[in-house]
């Protein structure tokens, strides 16, 4: 069983800077005021249900899916709706939130808040897809995909195994780890009912060796679960790359363009796994999440259980303040997370960590001549060729960008952080992705 | 104030200074066996050529590209010692210079710097010198083991140079009396180029750079492979010492060439495919040159030929993407 | 030796026949005709390739010109090589010379140092596309120039620089064709291609900020704040999403200083033809 699994094209190792791994998850309280997007999930924004001066609790649906591709919102606060409308994102860019003035701390009376673990899953497919999207559950690692889509498999496709995704190969994230360790049975059970919904008795729990304690919590639980197991993979980046992880775990390959399930395989995060089951058992709509504080720069790192909307500055504070040396607040890991200029940014469903990082680590330095060493394209995860895709869009030759396969580009980071002659090759392929999408 | 950037947050600690550092690093087992079988003169000849190699290319930055400086970035330090590695310890300084000044300015500068050039620049300086100087390229003074103050004037013939004159009719015993043992062509107590004769320095040099992943192992080894292959298929068929595939690859410049030159960044293809590919054409032009043509020696020629279809080679091999598995 | 002399002479020569022989064939089966006004047009045109015209290059466009009726000419322009270039190809097509307005691309942002100030550092490529991605920019503003420059590097023509003092690129009228090539970088869509104007007066909102005006003033003093002043002293100047939009039909001579003047944010900018400068 406990044989390394791992994905054969290119990934790399960076210093892994698990600070967290054994701080608990503490509870992070309560802010005097949230601010919850509307969209938190790929596809359409939720249709807005409340208005100014509407009393809200824990739990009440703010917004509404809007469409097939849209999640519901629910609050994380029990408060008065302030205000309903634009305000600046982390990005500086405006986003719809809906804005709660917190008061007291009341929950929707349909919430289970009792803390033992209900093992018994009575409910049909239909019943716990129908759950999950009550719940507005999205897929937590980050691209946000409303999970009751990913577990209602299409017409003539045929799925036989579940992978959780417990590997965090971003450097600094632990909250997943923590999340594994302190909540193993409940992932278990989660997962099982995702193998109800998806009608398999199948599911591997994926970490990565770097998590010893999780591999031995969880390899102890599921042995008392039928069908589900636990996979252990090589701690590489990027191993939690959905396609990387099918991979290792199931030897398949996604196709070009296609997705997962046509392949036969779905992954979850355990993040998501997670709040399925408290979705599923318990009646609890998705309003709160594990993250990570942490950083070079962090003075007091720690993983927080969140609500959802809490504003970044919030959780700074909690956890020693913005330092001197802070240059730079990241929401997500260091390798794919976005940087924010907005501090009163709300967290989201996808949140998965803020890093306050200083000049040593996220400081960019300068550009230099390619020096033609190929390590960007030995360290790609999906075989591509950075180098030529950097040159193809210098000299604007976007024509020959398809042939280059950026599309299949996952904007993992690998490139730009192996290259030694620092080419910001990831813009380039970012760039070069938005290009052929508007060619389109 | 805070800032934004494009992610990924977090670099590798290796630049490109980092790696031009870890080459020579990499380089110092060779260059302690040359001053200790070629004494002073091997010193001399390594530090002319790299003090001309960074005047030259300070010269270009300042004057002619008018940009910054790139001699910090030590890559004209590394062509200026693997220059000196490919010449004979007893060569004129004012030759070193000129040959200093082929390698810098017209390979590599003239191409725009650093990872523009097509060819090896040191082996073009080493070629240049090699066709404008043939007498005093291919004189080699004897090897004296730690014997720094080395002012006789004998030479010694390069083991390759023995072998190319051997032939089915040579006699077991003549040929015995000729050649090096294998021991002294892996100690490298034989005749030939500063940096070339000792196989044991060039291999710590590449144990290195292996553990540092500068290089990845495929271009030394399958160079040299290929190389082992086809004189050992001769050897094989015809039992003549001349094919000997041992002597063939403790001998001359292949370990020099395949670790130091034809792993060269610039000059290489991207693709490990591509180095594959690369390595191996290079192994049997290496042989056809030894074998076939008028020079004993053909690894500088072999690996300048090939540096001339890199970018085609870029061009068509590539590696395999993820999802395309057949 | 004779014969070694004769032989090569033969061998090369036969070589040389029939390389020749070949190419010529080649030639002529591979051969494309041609309109031959086609070439005469391309030879009048001024081979920027920039796509000024709407077309993949300047050979393109004239064979563009060619299959045009004389209807459909009169649509086609090549900005950069102007009236003069125009009228060379009305008469090789013989149709009548179409008179063509001169036309300059103006930055539909004040965002300047002063005006809208730096709140964050950017660290990363000089590229405002890419950072378009990750930030709304330097100043906050979502809709205003980031100032990196893409648009400078994309001018053929050097017609961009980014003027020093105030971080925003500045269009230097006289080398401007108006070929178009910063308004299709420009990821925020700033430029715009619009009339000379008679001796060069223009008049125009340099905002394109749609945000509501305390949000959108927060970030930048020259924000369009949408009042509607200026769309009193001209009723065909339309005011939509929070934010006043000029026509270029209105007569900048006339109208253009009052326009100004009513701007309470200094949004309305108005070139005169003294100075190449914007105030």
């Amino acid at each position: 069983m406990n044989n390394i699994k791992t994905f054969s094209i290119g990934g790399i190792h960076p210093n892994k800077y698990k600070l967290t791994t054994s701080s608990p998850i503490i509870e992070a309280g309560l802010p005097e005021v949230v601010y919850i997007p509307v969209k938190q999930h790929i596809g359409a924004p939720a249709k807005i249900l409340v208005q100014k001066g509407d009393r809200v609790k824990v739990g009440t649906l703010l917004a509404d899916a809007d469409g097939i591709v849209s999640s519901d919102v629910h609050s994380s606060v029990s408060g008065e709706v302030l205000k309903v409308e634009a305000i600046e994102g982390g990005s500086g860019y405006l986003e719809n939130m809906i804005t709660i003035k917190v008061e007291g701390d009341e929950y929707e009376p349909f919430i289970d808040l009792s803390k033992d673990i209900s093992r018994d899953i009575s409910y049909t497919a239909e019943q716990i897809i129908q759950k999950l999207r009550e719940a507005g559950i999205v897929g937590m690692g980050g691209a946000g995909y409303p999970t009751p889509i990913k577990t209602s498999i299409p017409e003539g496709k045929k799925v036989d195994c579940l992978i959780v995704n417990g590997i965090e190969c971003e450097p600094f994230l632990t909250a997943d780890d923590r999340l594994m360790v302190e909540k193993a049975e409940q992932i278990v059970i989660g997962a099982k009912i995702i193998n109800k919904a998806l009608g398999i008795q199948n599911a591997i729990i994926a970490i990565d060796e770097n998590k010893p304690q999780a591999i031995e919590t969880l390899t102890k639980i599921t042995k008392t679960y039928v069908g589900v197991n636990v996979g252990v993979c090589a701690t590489k980046y990027p191993q939690g790359g959905e396609k990387q992880l099918i991979a290792a775990i199931a030897k398949r390959e996604v196709p070009s363009g296609k997705l997962p399930v046509d392949v036969g395989c779905i992954v979850q995060n355990v993040g998501t796994v997670f709040a399925i089951y408290e979705a599923v058992m318990k009646n609890k709509p998705l309003y709160e999440r594990i993250l990570t504080v942490s950083g070079d720069a962090c003075k007091h790192p720690a993983n927080y259980r969140v609500r959802v909307g809490t504003p970044i500055s919030y959780l700074i504070e909690k956890s020693g303040g913005l330092t001197e040396a802070t240059t730079q607040v990241i929401l997500g890991g260091p390798m794919m997370g976005n940087s924010v200029s907005n501090l009163n940014a709300p967290v989201t469903k996808l949140t998965s960590g803020i890093l306050m990082l200083s000049d040593n680590l996220a400081g960019k330095e300068t550009e230099m001549d390619c020096i033609r060493c190929g390590k960007c394209a030995q360290v790609c995860p999906i075989g591509l060729e950075p180098f030529l895709i950097a040159r193809l869009m210098r000299n604007n030759q976007t024509e020959n960008l398809r042939e280059a396969h950026v599309l299949d580009c996952i904007e993992c980071g690998c490139c730009a952080y192996t290259c030694p002659a620092r080419v910001p090759l990831l813009d380039y392929c970012k760039l070069a992705k938005t290009e052929l999408k508007k060619k389109k | 104030m805070l800032k934004i950037s494009t992610s990924p947050h977090m670099q590798s600690p290796v630049d490109t200074h980092r790696i031009m550092l870890d080459v020579i690093i990499a380089m110092l087992p060779a260059i302690i066996a040359a001053v200790l079988f070629f004494g002073l003169n091997a010193l001399v000849v390594m530090t002319s050529s790299v003090a001309a190699c960074v005047f030259f290319e300070y010269l270009v930055c300042k004057f002619w590209f008018k940009t910054r400086n790139t001699t910090r970035d030590l890559s004209a330090i590394i062509t200026g010692l693997l220059l000196a590695f490919n010449l004979p310890s007893s060569m004129p300084v004012g030759m070193i210079i000129l040959g200093s000044f082929m390698a810098i300015v017209v390979a590599k500068m003239c191409y725009g710097g650093l990872g523009k050039n097509i060819f090896n620049p040191a082996l073009i300086g080493r070629v240049f010198l090699f066709i404008s100087f043939p007498v005093q390229m291919t004189q080699w003074p004897k090897p004296e083991f730690l014997k720094f103050l080395n002012t006789d004037t004998q030479t010694a013939a390069t083991t390759l140079g023995i072998i190319k004159h051997l032939d089915a009719s040579t006699s077991a015993t003549a040929i015995s009396g000729k050649l090096p043992s294998y021991y002294d062509m892996f100690m490298g107590n034989i005749g030939g180029c500063i940096g070339e004769i000792s196989a044991l320095a060039l291999l710590l040099g590449f144990v290195y750079l292996l553990w540092r992943k500068v290089i990845t192992w495929h271009i030394p080894v399958y160079y040299v492979g290929t190389v082992f292959i086809i004189t050992g298929i001769f050897w094989l068929i015809t039992g003549e010492t001349r094919y000997d595939p041992l002597t063939h690859i403790l001998s001359g410049g292949l370990l020099l060439g395949a670790i130091f030159m034809a792993t060269d960044y610039t000059t290489s293809p991207m693709t490990i495919k591509g180095q594959i590919l690369f390595a191996v054409f290079c192994g049997i032009l290496t042989v056809i040159i030894r074998l076939y043509s008028a020079y004993p020696e053909g690894v500088s020629f072999a690996i300048l030929i090939m540096n001339a279809f890199v970018p085609l080679i870029d061009k068509y091999i590539h590696g395999r993407i993820y999802g395309q598995r057949s | 030796m004779d014969q070694v002399i004769l032989i090569s002479m033969a061998v090369l020569g036969g070589i040389a026949l029939i390389s020749a022989i070949i190419l010529y064939m080649a030639s002529k089966k591979f051969s494309v005709s041609e309109d031959a006004r086609i070439l005469e047009i391309d030879a009048v045109l001024p081979q920027a390739n920039c796509g000024g015209c709407g077309k993949a290059g300047c050979h393109d466009f004239a064979a563009s010109c060619v299959s045009a009726s004389e209807k459909e000419f009169c649509k086609l322009n090549c900005p950069v090589g102007g009236q003069s270039v125009m009228n060379k190809i009305a008469s090789i097509l013989g149709y009548a010379a179409v008179k063509q307005e001169r036309t300059v691309s103006v930055l539909r942002c004040n965002g300047t140092c002063e005006n809208a100030p730096a709140k964050i550092m950017y660290d990363g490529v000089s590229s405002c596309r890419i950072a378009n991605h990750i930030s709304s920019g330097l100043s906050g503003c979502p809709n205003g120039c980031l100032r990196l420059g893409d648009c400078v590097k994309a001018c053929p023509f050097d017609a961009l620089h980014i003027d020093k003092k105030t971080g925003i690129p500045v269009v230097d009228e006289s080398k401007c064709t108006s070929c178009g090539a910063c308004v299709r970088i420009c990821p925020r869509q700033l430029f715009e291609i619009r009339p000379y104007g008679s001796n060069g007066q223009r008049v125009y909102v340099a905002c394109r900020n749609t945000q509501k005006g305390a949000l959108a003033r927060k970030n930048c003093k020259a924000a369009c704040i949408a009042c509607g002043k200026c769309s009193k002293i001209c009723s065909d100047i339309s005011i939509d999403n929070n934010l006043s939009y000029i026509p270029s039909t209105i007569d900048a001579s006339q109208y253009g200083e009052d326009l100004v003047k009513s701007c309470p944010t200094g949004a309305i900018v108005l070139t005169t033809e003294n100075t190449n400068e914007q105030y």
